[in-house]
């Protein structure tokens, strides 16, 4: 059932076959420039998925923050959330193609509809997760909503919705290679180009750069988390942990001042 | 307590600049007449339920006045109607002589200081920023604000150390304080507390409402206070108001009234058992009529009371010495007279047939 | 509409067959990553200093895009690439990192007092894993089952791009065929079978946790 491959029986002779294959392409110095050189490749790969991502946020972020302040229309941002995650991108991305025609449309409208969910889902969550005493106290003391959610709810939501966002970026530098599928570039040129022309080496090392740009992004976003962070929200703390006494708890049998 | 305060300055005043910025709803003078007034006000939800039913009552002028009762008996509702956190359904509540509902609600909010139970501190900002936040918002410069704010975490207590650590670093009862102290950052003449000692230790909480009312005595706020525990609303009120579940005011008194003259079975119910001795919180002891000493030295397991307190204080110690006899003590602290249990006894007697 | 439906039913074997081939590559590793997840979690549970490690790799391989997994894992295992084998140890690896941090945190979600009663009673390690810490965890952990699974689906229609078999074939050859009937069936069915599997599991959800039916129940 599964060895039924379509198109292409996928055959590599043997691991050596495939190690001196990806040493030939990495070797190559015409890999290395011009609009198929792996430079290129890798920037057009971040350009498609910085663009997904930043699209999808302006969209899933106000949602998010609304939804989950208001705390009305909940239903709706988790539904729509698991529901957009059954869609599968490939299919949407053919399909937009097919209305549109090729170009960088069709392969947005597929990226940014997988990377909405993840940040919808998180910064909903992350507001939801605010101590409603926080929120009634900043309320009592006289902040009117925006500054409620600019001062105080935002920023203790930050790191689960820049989380949120880093599960989506993570999500689309790996599924950015269907961009190669419509004609445009991105990492997944070296693995669709390798296949035809079954240049294992060039497909492999395609695939590496591509594990690689992901973990980067995943490791760039958790540094970004880290700083933005308070520390108040950590409990890590900034100074010497050493207790101070409450001046209202008794020391030994003493009463307080 | 800490008796260096290089902060606070011996009745510190606001800056002349803060002060105009707080607006026309503050003032410093303490004899300027905010008081609150319940007209009628009544809260009921679309389900038909009857939070607050009809109460009509005034919040005197610097005077701490505590809403206590059971749960459900309207009493956080009734404060969170004050500052518009929940909308009144009829009647209507005045500060100051003006219906809150002519006044923004925000603006409102920011001249009224509020202090809730888990004190909801920002778990995202240092402590003083937390102290900070209102004056901040009116407009105050960052360094002012942070001075004002460093003098108030003195006043209530706190070790100036605290300031840059974060919420999550402090115990229950600093969490508490620092509460207080951001609610009285922007000098309000009002301040709300909704069972502030609620969420600490006993100890801890004894402490801290011995503190309050030093704090109290220094400014001279109007504050409303709701708890749930009659011996904090006779301890801290000037005036106590016991509310029943549906909403319904009981009794508005002085807690020595309150104390021995319950209105009805559920006022009395609610106040406990001890209330006959713990009335006698409210009475002096300069009345008593002492012994004298006749070169009766004090003995290692002597008992002593102050001469200036309370009849409790002074049967209490009667109650508990060797031999049935304590010692009355005047404010140096030398020995003037001493008295026998069955002696304070006999004057409280004479003190109900007097009154009755 | 009467042209779909004889294109349907002209293709409906092989259409059957794709669909086949789909569920099993989405559901085997999910059912495997649970097998793997769960006692990795259980044991970084009691093993607290396993907890981060765990975690790091867990976060790495989740990084780590199942496509490339697949093109390279050929060289380590010494398999095809489009071999099952590979095809299913891709796909588990990618829902072990994914179930890991749910089971893990599905565990933590056990009360302390409630783990102290379970020891108290007399419960042993074992025992108390299956007889309550589970049973609790078992909302966390459906959430990520779900997650996982849904992920997986549209995974292997990506996977088409290299010649996967299954629903993303459709896809494929729809594309260069212009064929909207192929996409259109490629997407509805995709998105039935994630729905289906998303029915089922949470059914099995309700199932495992009949006490949170009587909690819904007795909040009115």
């Amino acid at each position: 059932m599964i060895g039924e491959a379509v198109g292409w029986p996928v055959v590599a002779s043997s691991n050596y076959d495939i190690a001196n294959k990806f040493r030939d392409y990495v070797t190559d110095p015409a890999n290395w420039h011009g609009p198929d050189g792996v430079p290129t490749r890798i920037f057009e790969h971040l350009e498609y998925t910085v663009l997904a991502v930043a699209i999808a946020s302006a969209i899933a972020l106000p949602l998010g923050l609304l939804i989950g302040h208001t705390g009305r229309a909940a239903f709706v941002a988790i539904n729509i959330g698991n529901a957009a995650r059954a869609i599968p991108t490939m299919g949407l991305l053919v399909l937009a193609v097919t209305w549109r025609g090729l170009g960088l449309t069709p392969v947005l409208i597929a990226l940014v509809a997988l990377a909405i969910p993840p940040i919808l889902t998180a910064t909903y969550a992350g507001i939801q997760a605010v101590e409603p005493a926080t929120v009634n106290a900043a309320r009592g003391m006289g902040l009117n909503e925006r500054q409620v959610l600019q001062l105080v709810e935002i920023p203790i939501a930050l790191p689960l919705v820049l989380s949120g966002i880093r599960s989506a970026t993570v999500q689309v530098v790996a599924t950015a290679t269907i961009a190669a599928y419509v004609a445009l570039g991105g990492l997944g040129r070296l693995l669709i180009d390798g296949l035809s022309v079954r240049d294992y080496g060039k497909m492999t090392f395609g695939a590496l750069l591509v594990a690689l740009v992901a973990i980067g992004a995943d490791v760039f976003f958790a540094l970004i988390i880290r700083y933005c962070t308070s520390p108040g929200l950590t409990g890590r703390p900034t100074n010497r942990m050493s207790p101070i006494p409450d001046p209202a708890q008794p020391v030994g049998a003493a009463s307080a001042a | 307590m800490p008796h260096n305060r290089p902060y606070a300055r011996q009745g510190a005043d606001l800056s002349p600049r803060l002060r105009t910025i707080m607006g026309d709803r503050v003032r410093k003078d303490r004899q300027g007449v905010v008081l609150i007034e319940f007209e009628s006000v009544s809260k009921r939800y679309d389900d038909g339920t009857v939070a607050v039913d009809n109460l009509s009552l005034t919040a005197a002028n610097g005077e701490i006045t505590v809403l206590v009762g059971p749960s459900g008996c309207g009493k956080t509702t009734s404060l969170r109607m004050i500052n518009r956190t929940i909308a009144v359904t009829s009647g209507r509540i005045l500060v100051d002589g003006d219906d809150i509902r002519s006044v923004d609600a925000v603006k409102l909010r920011r001249g009224i200081g509020y202090v809730i139970q888990q004190a909801g501190l920002f778990p995202h900002r240092t402590v003083l920023d937390n102290v900070t936040t209102v004056p901040r918002l009116l407009g105050v410069d960052r360094r002012e604000a942070n001075k004002r704010g460093m003098e108030l975490l003195e006043r209530v207590g706190l070790d100036p150390h605290l300031a840059r650590r974060y919420p999550v670093q402090l115990s229950g009862g600093q969490q508490q304080r620092v509460g207080v102290a951001r609610a009285l950052a922007a000098d309000p003449s009002i301040m709300l507390m909704d069972e502030p000692f609620s969420a600490v230790d006993p100890v801890v909480r004894m402490g801290l409402q011995d503190e309050f009312l030093r704090l109290q005595q220094d400014l001279g706020k109007t504050i409303v206070f709701v708890t749930h525990d009659i011996d904090e609303a006779v301890k801290l009120g000037d005036k106590v108001a016991v509310l029943e579940v549906g909403g319904r005011l009981a009794q508005f008194d002085s807690p020595a009234n309150l104390l021995s003259k319950p209105v009805d079975e559920f006022v009395e119910q609610f106040i406990g058992r001890d209330r006959g001795y713990r009335a006698l919180g409210f009475l002096p002891a300069s009345e008593l009529p002492l012994q004298d000493l006749n070169a009766t030295a004090i003995g290692p397991g002597a008992k002593t009371f102050p001469r200036s307190g309370s009849l409790r204080a002074a049967l209490d110690a009667a109650l508990t010495s060797s031999d049935g006899r304590a010692f009355a003590l005047d404010d140096d602290g030398t020995a003037i007279g001493l008295i026998s249990q069955s002696e304070i006894s006999a004057f409280i007697v004479t003190k109900h047939a007097a009154v009755s | 509409m009467n042209d779909y439906f004889s294109y349907l039913h002209d293709n409906a074997g092989t259409i059957g067959g794709l669909l086949r081939a789909h569920t099993y590559l989405s559901v085997v590793p999910v059912v495997l990553g649970l097998l793997i997840a769960l006692p990795l979690g259980a044991i970084a549970d009691t093993k607290r200093w396993l907890m981060t490690p765990l975690l790091a790799t867990a976060g790495a391989l989740y990084s780590l895009p199942s496509l490339a997994l697949l093109l390279l894992l050929p060289i380590i295992l010494g398999t095809q690439i489009l071999d099952s084998v590979n095809l299913i140890i891709a796909l588990t690896i990618y829902t072990v990192a994914l179930l890991l941090r749910g089971v893990i945190d599905g565990l933590g979600s056990v009360p302390d007092h409630v783990k102290l009663a379970a020891v108290g009673l007399g419960y042993s390690p074992l025992r108390r894993l299956f007889a309550v810490d589970l049973p609790i965890a078992v909302p966390v952990v459906t959430a990520g089952v779900r997650v996982a699974t849904v992920a997986n689906v549209s995974l292997v229609s990506v996977g088409s791009i290299i010649g996967l078999n299954g629903l993303g074939e459709l896809f494929t050859r729809g594309f260069q065929t212009n064929d909207y009937n192929m996409i259109v069936t490629g997407i509805v069915l995709s998105v039935l079978l994630a729905f289906t599997l998303d029915a089922i599991i949470v059914t099995a959800q309700r199932l495992l946790t009949p006490w949170a039916r009587a909690a819904a129940g007795a909040g009115r």
